[in-house]
């Protein structure tokens, strides 16, 4: 297994690490059982990302991923962010081993759960917007 | 930067010694040991030489030596040989442990397949089997008990000779894999009471690619792999010549430093323990006094081992770990689980494995870049945040 360059720099200079005290949608997904767990803090101002950091547990292609996703939602509309598909932060990611994709899902509904969370404190519904959030027990560890 | 080299259970360097010796295996004694004429004849004397080697170093017979392509070759042959004769008998049913090398437990599963029943012994929260589940576990059944000598990821020593001697009374057959013991520990099979061992030359400074079966006499092993005459036609295909050179230089060479390297390797080893305990949330894996002298083995909570292994390399240090990540699987290692650690204690997981060639400075030099990789990991991960908390809930 190898990784590519690009998952090496994310993981040992890894972007937007940390927490954002008045965060307005916080969410966290995965399990300490499975060996990966994703928290995303994001502030959120006029439906633009204007603040977004992690923390993670997890693998360098977890911490890899927490990374690149960020950046990618960073400064972007909610409804852009909305759109990030795990497909998109392997190719940003220039690939990841096939063992490692379910830490590309992980990213994209970490991102996703912390929308909701957005949603929430708003007394808005977020299924609707954000869809059904695939947190997961052990025995799929693997999705 | 340093380069530290602790992953010596994964493999070791070839030592200068065997070097030297196998270049002239591949240079000028180049013939087939099969061969009349010189060349290939001088080829079959150091293959025989090299037998004794391996024999004296065990305290056996050197025709109870067979040489392998390495130490799966030799547990898959001893524990599918041992298996094919005991069902010749009617006995279809294996002992073996929890935490057993894979070649050793995907066999015993693919025996199951066959129609064999395989009780898989518990090693306990110290990963030491306990001789009396042993004994406990024989029935009229049993073709074979086969026990690891020293475990691959804690390095736990197993009670081998107490073992050996109620399989011996109770005439079953008893094989162990000594793949991280030999050159490592003192064995003698007679003593011991082993009817067979496994043993592999790159865990000792020989090459990659050679190891060897122990196979007491009068045990008609059937073969594994067939074709020619080598090796008293039990195991054919033309002999790795330089290979096994090499190996029955580096068994001798062990052999003859064994005492005073087990002393330098374990003090080493102890100072790791005794610098790596006082990180916080840290726990050592399995029993600190049976154990091989160059394993390290601990557990680092709220940190997982894939990063913290990667994070090592960019410092120079070579390491391993027995979680998921590393293990390419959803669970982290069998080992692990084995001797009762949660998964997600097992996800943080880190083996050092020292050897004679390591020093003091490298190992004050992995103390000193750990302690801030641990912080590091933990200062980004939600795992070490949920600690924390619950441990304040609990206060």
């Amino acid at each position: 297994m190898e990784y590519s360059k690009k998952v090496m720099e994310h993981f040992a200079e890894p972007h937007n690490v940390g927490e954002i005290p008045d965060a307005n949608g916080i969410g966290e997904i995965g399990n300490a059982k499975c060996g990966d767990i994703m928290k995303m803090f994001l502030k959120i101002e006029n439906d633009i990302i204007v603040d977004v950091k992690f923390k993670t547990y997890g693998c360098a292609s977890a911490i890899a991923t927490s990374s690149i996703a960020t950046d990618m939602i960073k400064g972007q509309p909610i409804s852009e962010a909305l759109k990030l598909t795990n497909k998109a932060v392997v190719e940003a990611l220039d690939g990841l081993p096939a063992v490692k994709i379910h830490c590309s899902v992980l990213a994209e509904q970490a991102i996703k759960a912390a929308l909701a969370d957005y949603y929430k404190r708003q007394g808005i519904d977020p299924e609707p917007i954000v869809g059904k959030i695939e947190d997961h027990d052990h025995e799929a560890c693997h999705i | 930067m340093r380069f530290v080299y602790a992953d010596n259970a994964a493999t070791t360097p070839v030592s200068q010694k065997v070097v030297e010796a196998i270049i002239p295996y591949m240079t000028e004694h180049y013939g087939n040991p099969s061969s009349l004429y010189e060349v290939g004849q001088v080829a079959h004397k150091a293959v025989e030489k090299a037998r004794q080697q391996v024999a004296d170093a065990l305290g056996a017979d050197s025709k109870e030596i067979f040489f392998t392509s390495g130490g799966s070759e030799a547990d898959n042959w001893a524990i599918r040989g041992a298996a094919a004769l005991g069902a010749k008998k009617g006995k279809k049913h294996l002992i073996t442990t929890k935490f057993e090398h894979h070649a050793v437990l995907h066999t015993m599963a693919a025996l199951e397949k066959q129609g064999f029943t395989v009780t898989y012994l518990d090693v306990y929260e110290n990963g030491i089997v306990k001789v009396e589940d042993v004994e406990k576990a024989i029935t009229d059944e049993t073709c074979l008990v086969t026990i690891m000598y020293a475990n691959n990821e804690i390095g736990t020593v197993q009670p081998i000779a107490e073992i050996g001697k109620i399989c011996r009374n109770k005439g079953v057959l008893f094989h162990t894999d000594a793949v991280q013991a030999v050159g490592h520990i003192k064995i003698d099979v007679k003593e011991q009471c082993i009817d067979m061992l496994s043993l592999s030359g790159h865990k000792f400074h020989a090459t990659k690619g050679v190891g060897a079966l122990y196979c007491k006499k009068g045990i008609r092993l059937p073969n594994l792999i067939e074709g020619g005459a080598q090796e008293s036609g039990r195991r054919a295909g033309t002999e790795n010549v330089p290979g096994i050179v090499g190996l029955g230089v580096a068994i001798t060479d062990m052999c003859e430093h064994l005492e005073e390297n087990a002393k330098k390797v374990s003090a080493l080893r102890d100072r790791l323990f005794e610098g790596a305990s006082k990180i916080s949330h840290s726990r050592i894996n399995g029993d600190t006094e049976h154990r091989l002298p160059g394993n390290f083995s601990m557990c680092f909570e709220g940190v997982e081992g894939e990063s913290l292994l990667l994070m090592l390399d960019f410092k120079g240090v070579c390491a391993s770990s027995g979680s998921a990540c590393t293990s390419g699987s959803l669970d982290p290692s069998h080992v692990l689980l084995s001797i009762g650690l949660k998964h997600e204690v097992a996800h943080g997981s880190l083996r050092l494995s020292l050897s004679e060639n390591n020093t003091e400075a490298d190992v004050d030099y992995i103390l000193e870049v750990l302690p801030p990789i641990i912080d590091r990991l933990r200062s980004m991960s939600p795992l070490w945040d949920h600690i924390l908390e619950q441990e304040k809930e609990n206060n």
